[in-house]
């Protein structure tokens, strides 16, 4: 899933100050199961917003509401009706979502409430880690189901590097590297001589570099 | 052994002779000074010098420029190239520019992460690996082909290099990550600066097992230590490192104003011992911001410069 995190309490006063109402607009995928941007997030910023302003004589008028997702437009749809009620939106979804709503809504200014960071997993709760930069071509057939692409600081792809120390990134002494977590999986599945094929070079075309991307499916349209 | 290119290197590693090469950091600046005076100190002593590149991932004058120095003072420059900061179109771009000054050596690097330099929020590149690099050099080298599959009108002639860690971690794939620059056309090797000779000895042995010191040259990296504290700082915070406690111990074992003399001392004496291990090709001397003893060491070392050959 897409891994957010809560922007600063200061940035989002900042951005919002100079309004006198609000929606603060949740999003009930991604950021609600990594708790940055869902319903139970909306009511603890939408409250703290409130006494922050109570607090400095300012009457912004603020509302809460969670959508099912704001990527897509069936949901965004719901906010019709009421949008034009508020002098701007405060965002909790991630740059997917708060840019959907900004098409949509084109005279409703949006601000960002969380910073979108990666798309990843839950190790435990409280701790979420980086699986996947959507190369939009996956070589985790050749790397024993381990991704360097995302999880090595340089993204080798015939790694590890002269740094990997006792299993370690040089980068951190927490970092795993993800070299040596290929290495492991392959010895484990006996496939240990295909670390000896050299990985080709990669086409970065379908990934960033190649611009803005999309997806699309005759069969569906 | 034939060689393939006009590289003065390549023709001494393949007359059998030990090749000796070391490097020369490039300044902070635009001074060029700086390099031809670190240059003019080892010069007399060496068969070919590596200028590195942006190494630490800290802003130097760049390699390519540094080579051109020294090809001026008629000097054999091996052109370090990290794929850190340049995509391949840079890459494939400066091997041209390197080739048009007959710059014949490259060594194909990765290179050191940016959080350790002095742009720790740029952006890192990494189109290309270390290996991947090897194979464009090779590709257009040999095949008078740039990635993109168009023809070279005059390709490079350069000899390929890389780098090798035998202590760096997993070491049960130091060897098949040898094997593997072998394979993407890897041609001679500097490794990482030896302090554990055994460590080394056995990398050695199982390099020779698989048959692979035939196929490439190793040169063997070694570094004088100026004081136990680099020794120590060597230890623990440089990544992929290995210093033995015993060389610790002799380092501090003497007062600080012979701890130098000590650290040249153990550079000669680990030279000699590595001698005598079958394979090696030639050895690389990074005496780092220290050029001025790479010729005690060279002479000490009963290593020589080759004359013209």
């Amino acid at each position: 899933m897409i891994i957010a995190s809560k922007k600063p309490f200061e940035e989002i006063v900042n951005e919002i100050k100079d309004f006198q109402s609000l929606l603060v607009l949740g999003c009930n995928e991604c950021v609600s199961v990594c708790e940055a941007g869902g319903k139970k997030e909306v009511e603890i910023l939408a409250s703290s917003l409130r006494m922050y302003f109570m607090s400095h004589n300012n009457k912004m008028h603020i509302d809460e509401r969670t959508l099912e997702r704001q990527c897509d437009h069936e949901y965004l749809e719901e906010i019709r009706t009421t949008v034009d009620n508020y002098d701007a939106i405060l965002s909790l979804a991630c740059g997917a979502g708060v840019q959907f709503m900004a098409e949509k809504y084109s005279s409703s200014p949006v601000f960002p409430g969380v910073n979108t960071c990666f798309l990843g997993v839950t190790e435990e709760r409280g701790l979420w880690s980086e699986r996947c930069q959507a190369c939009g071509q996956c070589i985790l057939g050749q790397t024993a189901g381990i991704c360097p692409v995302s999880r090595c600081a340089k993204r080798l792809l015939n790694g590890p590097c002269g740094g990997s120390t006792k299993g370690k990134c040089e980068l951190s002494k927490e970092l795993d590297c993800v070299w040596q977590l290929i290495i492991d999986r392959l010895a484990k599945l006996n496939r240990l001589d295909d670390y000896e094929i050299l990985a080709p070079i990669k086409d970065w075309s379908t990934e960033r570099a190649g611009g803005p991307r999309t997806v699309m499916r005759e069969d569906l349209r | 052994m034939m060689t393939r290119t006009p590289s003065k290197l390549e023709k001494i590693l393949a007359s059998g002779q030990l090749a000796v090469t070391s490097e020369c950091g490039p300044p902070r600046g635009t001074d060029s000074q700086d390099i031809i005076r670190k240059a003019n100190l080892i010069k007399d002593y060496v068969d070919a010098i590596n200028i590195t590149d942006n190494q630490t991932a800290v802003t130097r004058l760049c390699s390519l420029a540094g080579c051109i120095h020294l090809k001026q003072m008629g000097i054999e420059p091996i052109l370090q190239m990290v794929t850190r900061d340049r995509n391949r179109i840079a890459m494939q771009s400066d091997i041209l520019g390197a080739a048009s000054f007959d710059i014949n050596n490259i060594l194909c690097l990765s290179g050191d992460h940016q959080q350790f330099g002095d742009n720790p929020q740029g952006q890192n590149v990494f189109d290309l690996d270390s290996m991947q690099l090897i194979q464009t050099v090779r590709l257009m080298r040999d095949t008078g082909k740039f990635l993109g599959g168009d023809d070279i009108k005059c390709p490079p002639q350069i000899f390929v290099g890389a780098a090798a860690n035998p202590f760096a971690d997993p070491f049960e794939i130091r060897i098949p990550r040898l094997a593997k620059k072998i394979a993407a056309g890897v041609e001679f090797i500097q490794t990482q600066c030896i302090f554990n000779l055994d460590k080394f000895k056995l990398w050695m042995d199982m390099a020779a097992d698989r048959g692979l010191l035939e196929k490439v040259h190793i040169l063997a990296g070694v570094t004088p230590l100026k004081s136990a504290g680099m020794a120590k700082y060597m230890k623990n915070r440089v990544p992929g490192m290995d210093v033995p406690d015993e060389i610790i111990k002799r380092m501090s074992g003497v007062s600080k104003d012979k701890q130098a003399r000590e650290g040249i001392n153990i550079c000669v004496e680990s030279i000699q011992t590595l001698k005598e291990i079958k394979g090696i090709r030639g050895f690389h001397i990074m005496a780092i911001e220290w050029e001025e003893k790479v010729p005690e060491i060279v002479e000490r070392s009963g290593l020589i410069k080759k004359a013209d050959i």
